[in-house]
């Protein structure tokens, strides 16, 4: 049987010898392949990075309210009285003089302008309660202070300070009739909120004309992860209407909205890969067809017509997968670490960066290799019906 | 059967259906060619000489009839069963010599070998006899666009014997060339019937061609047709 893969492994490495005399139609197809695979990788990089910002975000220890049915910070509202009522909550964690260790916070809209292209964006800032710095995990003021209760200052998140211009320490900003000064830079070790701008709620509420009204509170829960003795005392209440969640689970739902990135983006690939197919299954027949001759002349010879089935179904898995390659390499060196944001469920700015993990690379070449295989199939079933009498036929 | 009839032929008729029509090509012809012959079969343009040149070296089948190679019906073979009877039994000697442009000669003289059990040491020698025999030993290297056309042909004579098939089977081996080269050609052949036993059936349109064979056969309208009689 040695003869069986002799030949088939002679006519592969010579299709792959005579590529260069379809040298433009094979990059061609090569190019086709390695667009629809950049652009798989891009969006599945894009919601990779999304899912693990998100994900990143969330504690169980932490607790968030919302008027019931708002599903985004931004369209919850609720009362000062509202806040001062669900406060008494049992569930609470309570400090050493016995309050409650909550933050009643608020949300507006204000615009920067992008570094990267020059272009208004909007950014979240959030009035919070100075108690609001202790609610959020791995916060740390990188540079600066905090802000002072009743003036016009804001700390910036490191994601804000990397995508927009002009929030460095000491600059100041004007937000409509009013300016703000920036006094201190916050981590929160890659997480959502540093896509914010903090100020105090009180101050951000008489400046942005809300009154007294907030959009969420948030809260320490006396055991982690147990949000139901406030939802029992909301239930009780007739007046509360609110939902009551862990942090973990408010993103995580956030979040959910997004994978509709990674689903787009298969479905573009799938769409721009019909495509590629289209000019794979060209290819590959314009590539039977000039080597229609070679190929009797070789059955003629003696050599089976699965070698020509192969050798042709390998020229196209070859080209599919330079294709694949190419555009993984192009993606990673776009898109990897490349630092974005986009419009989340809230329609604010989340910075996060692309992943290009290992498993997203396998798909890319899951995708080229399935595009070369289908690609070749026809043809090469072509090439295997190419009659022996072709070798006796035309000239050069 | 004689024992030393190499092929038979028995009332083979061939068809071609193209459409509403059906082309005859051939209607129950017979042919005996001996062991050893050098046969050249001459005619007109369209009186079926490839096709009888196909259905010899088994790339084509006849409609009906029987084609007895060796006292073994070929005909009845499936198409694998056909190449790998072609691969030990038939050398094929092309007009326009069918050179693999991207191999060099000596991979292309290879090629029939890889279809073998030689191990690679014996392929290399067999090539280098082959080679050897057509006089081309220091072209091995050399890529088919890199020689001329009667060193094409003779790399493609070199690829028909390396694998020693009783059978050699050429259209028209000089029909490209001009006619010093071709009588090169020609002589070569003849040294391969003569001194190598190869059985040979060539078809050309070239009367100082058909010279060089033991034996000329005329076909007409898919007849033989007793040339030497009529003239
Ligand atoms: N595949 C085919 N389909 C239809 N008709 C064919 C086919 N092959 C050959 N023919 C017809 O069969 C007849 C004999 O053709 P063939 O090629 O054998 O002639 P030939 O004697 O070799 O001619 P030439 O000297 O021009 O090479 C012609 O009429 C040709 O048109
Ligand atoms: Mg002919």
């Amino acid at each position: 049987m040695r003869g069986f893969f002799s030949q088939i492994w002679t006519v592969v490495v010579m299709n792959v010898l005579s590529l260069p005399r379809r040298l433009w139609m094979s990059l061609a197809a090569i190019f086709a392949v390695s667009v629809v695979v950049a652009v798989l990788l891009a969006f599945l990089a894009m919601a990779k990075g999304f899912e693990q910002t998100l994900a990143g975000t969330g504690t169980d220890r932490i607790a968030i309210i919302t008027r019931t049915g708002s599903q985004s910070e931004l369209n919850s509202s609720m009362s000062r009285d509202t806040v001062n009522l669900v406060a008494t909550a049992p569930g609470i964690a309570r400090d050493a003089g016995g309050d409650p260790v909550y933050s009643a916070e608020l949300y507006v809209i204000v615009d920067g302008i992008k570094r990267s292209n020059q272009l208004k964006a909007n950014i979240p800032m959030r009035g919070i309660s100075p108690r609001g710095f202790g609610l959020r995990e791995q916060l740390e003021i990188v540079e600066g202070r905090q802000f002072e209760p009743g003036r016009n200052e804001i700390v910036v998140g490191e994601g804000v300070l990397r995508q927009f211009e002009g929030f460095e320490l000491g600059r100041e900003i004007r937000f409509g009739k009013t300016n703000w000064e920036v006094v201190g830079v916050f981590s929160t070790g890659g997480s959502a909120f540093e896509s914010e701008l903090w100020a105090d709620a009180p101050t951000v509420q008489s400046q942005f004309q809300r009154g007294s009204s907030f959009q969420t509170v948030r809260l320490r829960l006396e055991t982690p992860g147990d949000v139901q003795p406030i939802l029992e005392f909301v239930e009780n209440d007739p007046q509360l209407i609110l939902d009551v969640e862990t942090e973990a689970d408010f993103f995580a739902n956030q979040g959910r909205a997004l994978t509709g990135i990674a689903i787009f983006g298969w479905i573009l690939s799938v769409v721009m890969g019909l495509g590629a197919l289209a000019g794979a299954l060209n290819t590959m027949y314009t590539s039977v067809a000039a080597r229609a001759r070679e190929i009797a002349t070789l059955r003629a010879i003696g050599f089976s017509n699965i070698s020509a089935f192969m050798g042709t179904l390998a020229e196209s898995l070859l080209l599919s997968v330079l294709g694949g390659l190419a555009g993984a390499i192009a993606a990673w060196l776009f898109f990897d670490g490349f630092s974005a944001s986009t419009l989340g469920a809230s329609f604010t700015q989340v910075v996060f960066t692309f992943e290009l993990t290992p498993e997203l690379f396998r798909d890319g070449i899951v995708l080229a290799v399935a595009i070369g295989l289908i690609g070749g199939l026809f043809p090469a079933w072509r090439a295997a019906r190419v009659p022996v009498v072709t070798a006796f036929q035309g000239g050069e | 059967m004689s024992d030393d009839i190499l092929f038979d032929l028995r009332g083979i008729s061939k068809k071609f259906v193209k459409g509403n029509d059906t082309i005859t090509v051939f209607e129950n012809l017979d042919m005996s060619i001996a062991r050893g012959d050098f046969l050249a079969i001459m005619g007109p343009s369209g009186s079926g000489k490839t096709t009888l040149l196909n259905m010899l070296g088994g790339v084509d089948q006849p409609t009906s009839g029987e084609v007895v190679f060796d006292g073994k019906r070929v005909d009845t073979l499936s198409e694998n069963q056909l190449a790998a009877w072609r691969a030990n039994n038939v050398g094929f000697i092309f007009q326009f010599y069918n050179l693999m442009p991207m191999l060099n000669a000596e991979r292309n003289v290879e090629l029939p070998l890889l279809l073998t059990r030689l191990g690679r040491g014996q392929r290399k020698k067999n090539v280098a006899a082959a080679l050897e025999l057509v006089s081309l030993s220091d072209r091995a290297k050399h890529m088919p666009k890199e020689l001329s056309g009667g060193q094409q042909q003779r790399v493609a004579i070199a690829r028909a014997l390396v694998s020693d098939p009783k059978l050699l089977l050429c259209d028209e081996p000089t029909g490209d060339l001009d006619r010093q080269t071709a009588d090169e050609i020609l002589e070569m052949l003849t040294l391969l019937n003569r001194d190598y036993g190869k059985t040979i059936i060539m078809v050309t349109h070239d009367p100082e061609a058909a010279k060089y064979a033991k034996r000329t056969v005329h076909l007409d309208k898919g007849e033989f047709v007793a040339k030497e009689l009529a003239a």
